[in-house]
C-alpha cells in the first residue's frame, strides 16, 4: 500500500503543480479543435495528475479525492456519453454519430453543430481515458486488494 | 542450418526492398492514396466541420466509429485489469 510520503519538499511541490496540471490537461481537451491534441492525449494528462497526488499523498488521502470506484463509474461515463451523442443523433433522424442532425437540438447550423459534437465526444473521451488510467494503475500499484479488505484476505505485509 | 536461415533472410529482404522500388514517391501528390479521399478532406473538412485542426475532424467525425472502438479498447484493458487483479471482499458470516 502506498502511504504518504514524510518529504515536504515532493508533498508541497506536487500539491502546487497538480492543479495547473489539470488545468493544462482540460486545455489540451478544449483546444483540439485548433491545436494537437484532444481526448486521449488530455485524458492521460488528467489521469496522470490523480496518479501523482495517489503516490505523494498516499491511498488514503487520495481515496478522498478519486476512488477505485469513482474511476471505474467515470470509465463507464465516458463511454456512455460518446454512444449516448451517437444516439442522440440517431433520435434526430440521421445516422449514428453524424452530428449534423444536432443542429436543430442545438439552434445552430449544421457545421457548427459537428464542431460541437466533436467536443462532446472528445470530453467523453478523456473521462474515460481518465478513469481507465487511474483504475489500472490503483489495480497495479496495490496489487488489486483494497486496504480495508487486506485482513479479510489475510494479506501480512 | 544457421547459414541456410541467413541465406532465406537475405532473399526475403532482396525481394522486400525490390518491392518498395514500385512504390510511390513520399507525400507524391498523385499518388493513389492522396486522390481518392483526401483531396476531400482538405477542401471540405473546414466548411462542414467549422474545426480548423483537420486530423481532429477526421479522427472524430468521418472516422467515428473507429475512435469509438479505440475508446471501447482503452476501456476493455482497465476492465481486464480489474478482473484479473482485484480481489473480492470475502462475504461476511
Amino acid at each position: 500500500m502506498i502511504s504518504i510520503t514524510d518529504d515536504i519538499i515532493i508533498r508541497t511541490v506536487s500539491r502546487v503543480l497538480i492543479p495547473f496540471i489539470q488545468v493544462y490537461a482540460l486545455y489540451v481537451i478544449m483546444h483540439g479543435h485548433h491545436s494537437p491534441g484532444g481526448g486521449f492525449q488530455g485524458g492521460v494528462i488528467l489521469g496522470a495528475s490523480f496518479i501523482l497526488y495517489l503516490i505523494t499523498h498516499g491511498l488514503e488521502e487520495a481515496k478522498e479525492r478519486m476512488s477505485e470506484l469513482k474511476a471505474g463509474l467515470l470509465s463507464t461515463f465516458g463511454i456512455l456519453l460518446y454512444s449516448g451523442i451517437g444516439l442522440l443523433c440517431l433520435i434526430m433522424g440521421r445516422n449514428y454519430l453524424d452530428y449534423g442532425g444536432l443542429s436543430t437540438l442545438l439552434k445552430v447550423i449544421p457545421a457548427q453543430a459537428r464542431s460541437l459534437g466533436i467536443l462532446g465526444i472528445e470530453i467523453g473521451v478523456g473521462i474515460a481515458v481518465m478513469g481507465v488510467m487511474f483504475s489500472v494503475f490503483f489495480d497495479i500499484s496495490t496489487g488489486g486488494i483494497l486496504p480495508e479488505d487486506e485482513e479479510d484476505l489475510g494479506v501480512n505485509r | 542450418m544457421r547459414i541456410l536461415a541467413l541465406i532465406t533472410v537475405i532473399i526475403t529482404g532482396i525481394i522486400l526492398i525490390y518491392g518498395t522500388v514500385d512504390m510511390p514517391d513520399w507525400g507524391d501528390p498523385n499518388s493513389p492514396a492522396s486522390k481518392h479521399v483526401s483531396p476531400g478532406y482538405i477542401e471540405e473538412a473546414l466548411e462542414k466541420t467549422a474545426t480548423p485542426n483537420i486530423v481532429t475532424a477526421v479522427l472524430a467525425d468521418y472516422r467515428s466509429y473507429d475512435t469509438l472502438g479505440e475508446t471501447a479498447v482503452i476501456f476493455t484493458a482497465g476492465i481486464a485489469c480489474i478482473l484479473i487483479l482485484r480481489r473480492r471482499r470475502r462475504q461476511r458470516k
